[in-house]
């Protein structure tokens, strides 16, 4: 069965902050992933590598590119 | 001494060592004559003939949040925690940024990466690298991160000269403020080479003391019964600055950074020049940028590395350039060789041995090798004079390279 929205949140939220240390919590939909967390594109290519590994999706680098903000990366990952 | 040349001031000390987290404990223990050694316990152990090492006291992990752990280096672990030690020693000073300059190298740079990196690869193919991996192995790394830490624009370098490489880039940073190019320098150097291959292959050059029932024993400079070095690791840095920058900003002031000597030997690629010509010119020549005299050094910070080949040669060296009245010792008997990173904390050891007018001794000569002609402080503790006083910290690297950094004090 496909990880709901929030299921998906949670472990980016995981993610990220084991990349990052950007607090779980603020992980939100609507956070842009450079203007709101201020994460550069390595770590970006990090993070969609982990997402890949928890919840089975790849992300193709010329997909990631628009993905912007956390919303984007879980429409992405649901479709 | 002219006296139309900028002088240089060490106004910062930071260290992570076999033998502690930080300057104050690596000192105190110098001083209590405590060793670092210990055997490894590392499940390749058995794969090399060398069973021990000095490990750092305390684990970068403990110390660095685990986000920026991750995309660095061990070496850049332990240079960007000693610089970051060394810039709050120094009072974090209001640098004009473009006046601010580092010069931090590593004399092997991020082999741990490079290795691990490999086997990912292998196993699990390019996708699963690290995006950090480059930067994480590149030998320039920690000055870069050190240069972003501080937000230094006047320069960032990273010299590369083996076993010399901290002196190095501790003398590259006086010039660089002697030229007028910056102000405030964050210089030295870091090593994380403990590893199997690193190991092996220093083995397979004879130069590893062997002597496994006795770690703590094993690093033995100008012992009759030295074998071999030890391989540490940790990170020595220091915060340089024009003393008018600093006296400006009433900065506390360990000691003048009074000049840097080199010369090569291009001799052998590993082994030293035997009749130490290249190192006495080194030491000639830090007297002469420094405006000193042989008189005027009374301490020297030796090579000493605890193999066969150097050690006696260097106290010849020390006697023909500076004279047999210094108090030599030889720390790498207590927190082993840290390659790149040793002339970062021996320069550290210098600056305090002035500054606090006290030379911790060799540990472990038992049995003075044969044709020592220097006073070498063993057994205990030394006491340098008061008075205006200069020490020497000498450091040389595979490469045939010979650096030595004078201080005097304030």
């Amino acid at each position: 069965m496909a990880a709901t929205e929030q299921e998906i949140l949670a472990g980016l939220g995981k993610i990220i902050n084991e990349i990052t240390g950007i607090p779980a919590a603020d992980v939100t939909p609507e956070k842009n992933f450079v203007d709101d967390l201020d994460i550069d594109s390595l770590s970006m290519v990090e993070i969609a590598v982990a997402a890949q590994d928890e919840f089975g999706a790849e992300i193709p680098d010329d997909q990631l590119k628009h993905l912007k903000t956390v919303k984007d990366v879980i429409n992405f990952i649901q479709a | 001494m002219s006296t139309d040349r900028v002088r240089v001031v060490v106004t910062g000390l930071g260290a992570t060592t076999p033998l502690g987290g930080d300057v104050a404990s690596t000192w105190s223990a110098l001083l209590d004559g405590r060793s670092g050694v210990r055997p490894l316990t590392e499940d390749w152990v058995d794969s090399v003939p060398v069973k021990f090492a000095g490990r750092v006291a305390v684990e970068p992990g403990e110390v660095l949040p685990r986000p920026e752990a991750r995309r660095l280096d061990r070496a850049e672990q332990f240079a960007l925690i000693a610089a970051r030690q060394a810039w709050q020693d120094a009072g974090t000073p209001e640098v004009e940024p473009t006046r601010l300059g580092v010069v931090v190298g590593s004399g092997i740079g991020g082999i741990t990466t490079i290795l691990d990196a490999y086997d990912t690869f292998k196993e699990k193919g390019w996708t699963r690298l690290s995006p950090f991996t480059v930067p994480m192995l590149m030998p320039n790394g920690s000055a870069g991160w050190i240069g972003i830490d501080i937000g230094a624009k006047g320069g960032v370098h990273a010299t590369v000269s083996a076993c010399a490489t901290g002196a190095e880039a501790i003398g590259y940073a006086i010039d660089m403020i002697r030229s007028g190019r910056v102000d405030v320098v964050v210089a030295g150097g870091a090593e994380a080479a403990i590893h199997p291959l690193n190991i092996g292959s220093f083995a397979a050059m004879r130069a590893m003391s062997t002597r496994n029932d006795e770690p703590q024993r094993a690093s033995r400079p100008f012992d009759k019964g030295r074998d071999g070095f030890v391989l540490g690791e940790g990170a020595g840095i220091v915060v340089l600055e024009s003393e008018a920058h600093a006296r400006a900003r009433g900065a506390k002031i360990y000691a003048v950074a009074a000049g840097v000597g080199y010369s090569s030997d291009a001799h052998h690629i590993a082994q030293p020049e035997p009749s130490g010509a290249g190192v006495q010119l080194a030491m000639r020549r830090v007297l002469a940028d420094a405006g000193l005299t042989g008189s005027d050094i009374r301490h020297v910070n030796a090579h000493a590395t605890s193999t066969p080949a150097g050690d006696v040669v260097e106290t010849i060296a020390i006697k023909e350039a500076i004279g047999s009245h210094p108090i030599v010792t030889a720390t790498k008997s207590m927190t082993g060789h840290l390659l790149g990173g040793a002339g970062g904390i021996e320069s550290i050891f210098t600056i305090l041995a002035l500054s606090e007018r006290i030379v911790p001794a060799t540990i472990n000569v038992d049995d003075l090798d044969d044709g020592i002609e220097v006073d070498i402080a063993r057994t205990e503790a030394r006491k340098l004079p008061d008075g205006q006083i200069a020490a020497v910290n000498n450091s040389f690297g595979f490469g045939g390279h010979n650096v030595a950094v004078a201080f005097t004090t304030v």
